[in-house]
């Protein structure tokens, strides 16, 4: 623990901290431009020099000079001053300072630092060099001429990402940051390149001169396009998403989300449904909401409660599930589920279908089994945390699957579960390893098989010495937002009950063409969400609902993290909260509803299901006998459940951005595979 | 005594209307026959906005939006997206000339010169939407008076 000083401050340390990150620590502050804590150092900006006393005659850069033993460090002595000033006048030389057309403008590290530590004139009277603007796709724009060459994206490309695809190229003057071969920038998380470049080389090509920073209004809330729970911040103008930026949180998403939570937003505008509609002689029409509410109400009262279903969707929050629970029990409806991507697993017990590790966990694996899943595009945040923990260990990761790129090394084990229980029963090539973990993804469970499969990973998983004293590596990996709070609140059927069978089905939010096929033609559906797609299209009522960006919600990620999401926007049109929906409803068919307003629908939910109030905390489920007898394992090949990333659900399938993604992405990689 | 014949006299009434018919008769005239004559006005005066143009016809404004974030009226609304050439345009910009102070913040905001308080001041108008200025106004302001604008500023520009 070397002590050090700094600006006439004590400080004792970890060995190995450097110096700017103790300066950190005491609020210091040191100005910098290439380093960035969660990458590797190049110290290439030289704007963080320091003077330490008794060391060189020179100032040292304080992201690459770790803190010794009685150094004294001063960070504004006439030394360092200059030095800054030196280093900023250097970047300046070739910088273009167009901040007014430039979208970094107004949230600009360099901009900033200029104000604080530039000289306020030029002497630079040559001609700035220019750099030719690079295609990375449709979400990254380049202005190259803006670039201080700090490589944060390039090391953010090789180390978090996993894509070796952008490079500094040449030297000196020529030096550039480019792609090796003319094309797009590729991974999932693409977009973090574009906050973490200090300067405005790197900017949102959707977002593009659309607003400026200081004129959005910034909402914090939580992701819904995976299960993950990013936080993020939604920034808006008026009546209209701009952007949404990731938000810290060390034990989910740490500082990255991925593409798709971050560039769909555009779909929030498009195809939404702003008025109910009423299916009226074969014709959806539309209706006022008391004409809706009766209808629904109605229809509630006229169907036996053995002939009614009901069904939440991927994106439903935890409140609307629980209003909607509340009026089916009333009614004495049973049937029930929030599976309508068609999984099949035992809900019994919270073991078998959490995420046990926790996120954070990961990283104190030690060997990693993904079965059925590509977390890639399941949980790209995942994927970046097993590539984290690979790059600090080189740990063993295995998968069991269709053979796929994971962005770092995995063996591929596999393409049936009899291979996983090959696996298991071998004991000699089996790597030793204090702390496995299996993560198992929708793929195992969507089929016919799914309880078996079920139990056949819980015989696994202790054959494997994957669960024990003090270490529970067991997790499922969910792909809905909504999945882990509905089965919090047992949104399950209490028996088996076929859903053609029903004579009227509620949609809260459910688009997947699995289930909306196995709807009867002649049932009554009702449909309440916010987009014009397959359940919209299906539903002979529409009940237009508020989308993630609308309403104060919670929302469960798959550890059973409870998390609370804020309403940045109004619902467009007449679409209204989808609780407020589900009360409505309830008293047109005279099974008033307790609760009148959301606090009080919340105090009701959260004294039902403790879990649910207890906000960021991740509570362990003790581990259990689960699932169905593992013999009737098919030897089906596992299929992972999602094909595109870019288009999962009704947001993204209405967003032009993840068209383009597509087009550029999904469709030239099937395109490549078919010419392999 | 002497106070008395002061009264008496009035003579004070008599300086003062003394004075009033100097100006009246031998005295240069101060008054203008507005609106055929109008008094000088200063380069730096702030009369009415209006956006210009460059010599070869490109608007000035690039959508930095430093003159909406300035006003401290909060008088101009401004929306941008990339044009087909891919610069960054406004595709509105909007001065509500009711809720303007005539600061001249945003002037000095522009760091391109483009929006700009002209010379004129005649510009009442029957009804307010009338002042409800929108871009094409706006230009069409810049395209009239530029000549006089351009005449202003390099007139100040020594003392910028």
């Amino acid at each position: 623990m070397p002590k050090l000083t700094i600006n006439d401050q004590e400080i004792e340390i970890a060995a190995g901290t450097s110096i700017i990150q103790a300066a950190e620590q005491i609020g210091v502050e040191i100005p910098h431009f290439c380093y960035h804590d969660r990458l590797s150092v190049p110290a290439n900006c030289r704007m963080c020099l320091v003077e330490v006393e008794g060391g060189p005659p020179k100032p040292v850069a304080s992201c690459a000079m770790a803190c010794g033993e009685g150094m004294v460090v001063k960070t504004d002595s006439p030394m360092v001053k200059k030095a800054r000033k030196g280093v900023m006048e250097m970047l300046l030389i070739n910088h273009p300072l167009d901040c007014p057309i430039c979208d970094q403008g107004g949230e600009c590290d360099l901009q900033d630092q200029a104000v604080a530590y530039g000289y306020d004139r030029s002497r630079y009277h040559e001609n700035k060099r220019a750099v030719k603007d690079k295609n990375l796709g449709p979400l990254i724009k380049t202005i190259m001429t803006r670039c201080i060459n700090c490589t944060r994206c390039v090391r953010f490309g090789e180390e978090v990402a996993g894509v070796t695809e952008l490079g500094q190229l040449n030297r000196s003057e020529n030096a550039e940051i480019g792609t090796f071969i003319e094309q797009a920038v590729t991974t999932e998380l693409s977009g973090n390149m574009i906050d973490i470049c200090p300067v405005g080389a790197l900017t949102s090509k959707p977002y593009a001169f659309k607003a400026r920073s200081w004129e959005l209004k910034k909402t914090e809330t939580i992701d819904v396009h995976d299960a993950v729970g990013c936080n993020i911040r939604v920034d808006s103008r008026g009546v209209e998403v701009m952007r949404v930026l990731p938000r810290l949180h060390e034990d989910v998403n740490e500082e990255w989300i991925n593409d798709r939570s971050r560039f769909a937003y555009d779909g929030l505008k498009k195809n939404r449904l702003d008025k109910p509609y009423f299916k009226k002689d074969g014709k959806l029409q539309p209706v006022t909401w008391d004409e809706a509410l009766k209808v629904a109400g109605d229809k509630l009262k006229t169907f036996k409660h053995d002939n009614i279903a009901a069904l939440a969707g991927d994106l439903a929050d935890a409140e609307s599930i629980y209003a909607l629970k509340t009026l089916m029990a009333q009614l004495g409806v049973e049937q029930l589920e929030c599976r309508v991507d068609g999984a099949k697993f035992d809900t019994t017990q919270k073991s078998g279908y959490s995420f046990n590790s926790t996120i954070a966990g990961i990283e104190e694996a030690d060997a990693i089994l993904l079965v059925g899943t590509n977390p890639r595009h399941e949980a790209t945040l995942i994927n970046a945390r097993i590539r984290k923990t690979y790059n600090d260990k080189r740990i063993p990761i295995a998968y069991i699957g269709e053979e796929v790129d994971l962005a770092h090394p995995a063996l591929h084990a596999g393409k049936t579960l009899q291979d996983l229980k090959a696996l298991a029963n071998d004991k000699d090539n089996q790597v030793k390893a204090e702390r496995p973990m299996m993560i198992v993804g929708m793929g195992a469970f969507q089929r016919e098989d799914g309880m078996a499969v079920h139990g056949l990973l819980h015989n696994v998983a202790e054959q494997l010495g994957v669960v024990k004293e003090g270490w529970n590596g067991f997790n499922v990996l969910h792909n809905a937002a909504s999945r882990m709070a509905a089965l919090e609140m047992d949104f399950t059927p209490a028996r088996h009950f076929d859903l053609d069978e029903m004579g009227l089905v509620y949609l809260l939010g459910v688009d997947n063409p699995e289930t909306i096929d196995a709807i009867n033609p002649r049932s009554f559906v009702i449909y309440q969400g916010h987009h014009g797609d397959l359940g919209a299209h299906r539903a002979d009522l529409i009940l237009p609902g508020a989308a993630y960006t609308e309403k104060d919600a919670i929302y469960m990620n798959m550890e059973g993290r409870a998390q609370r999401g804020r309403r940045a926007i109004f619902p467009p049109g007449e679409a209204r909260d989808d609780w407020s929906i589900i009360r409505a409803i309830s008293t047109h068919c005279d099974k008033e509803l307790k609760f009148n307003n959301l606090s009080e629908l919340r105090e009701e939910m959260i004294a039902a299901y403790t879990r649910l109030g207890q906000f960021d905390e991740v509570h362990p489920a003790s581990w259990a006998s689960f699932g169905g007898n593992a013999d009737s394992v098919t030897d089906e090949e596992l299929v992972y459940p999602i094909e595109n990333f870019y288009m999962t659900n009704v947001i993204t399938r209405a967003s032009e951005t993840m068209r383009l993604c597509t087009e550029k992405f999904a469709e030239t990689s099937e395109f490549q595979e078919a010419a392999e | 005594m002497k106070k008395f014949f002061k009264a008496f006299f009035l003579t004070e009434i008599v300086k003062g209307m003394a004075l009033t018919l100097k100006y009246m008769f031998f005295m240069p005239r101060v008054t203008i026959n507005y609106p055929n004559e109008k008094g000088p006005i200063s380069p730096r005066f702030r009369g009415e906005h209006a956006l210009r143009r460059y010599p070869n016809g490109e608007e000035r404004c690039i959508a930095c939006k430093l003159c909406e974030a300035i006003c401290p009226a909060q008088a101009i609304t401004i929306e941008a997206e990339p044009r087909e050439d891919g610069s960054r345009r406004t595709t509105r910009y909007d001065i509500d000339m009711t809720k303007c102070i005539y600061c001249g913040l945003c002037q000095e905001a522009c760091p391109v010169d483009a929006i700009v308080e002209g010379p004129n001041f005649e510009f009442a108008t029957e009804t307010r939407e009338e002042l409800y200025y929108n871009k094409d106004k706006l230009l069409d302001n810049g395209d009239r008076w530029e000549a006089q604008i351009a005449a202003n500023l390099a007139a100040d520009a020594p003392y910028r």
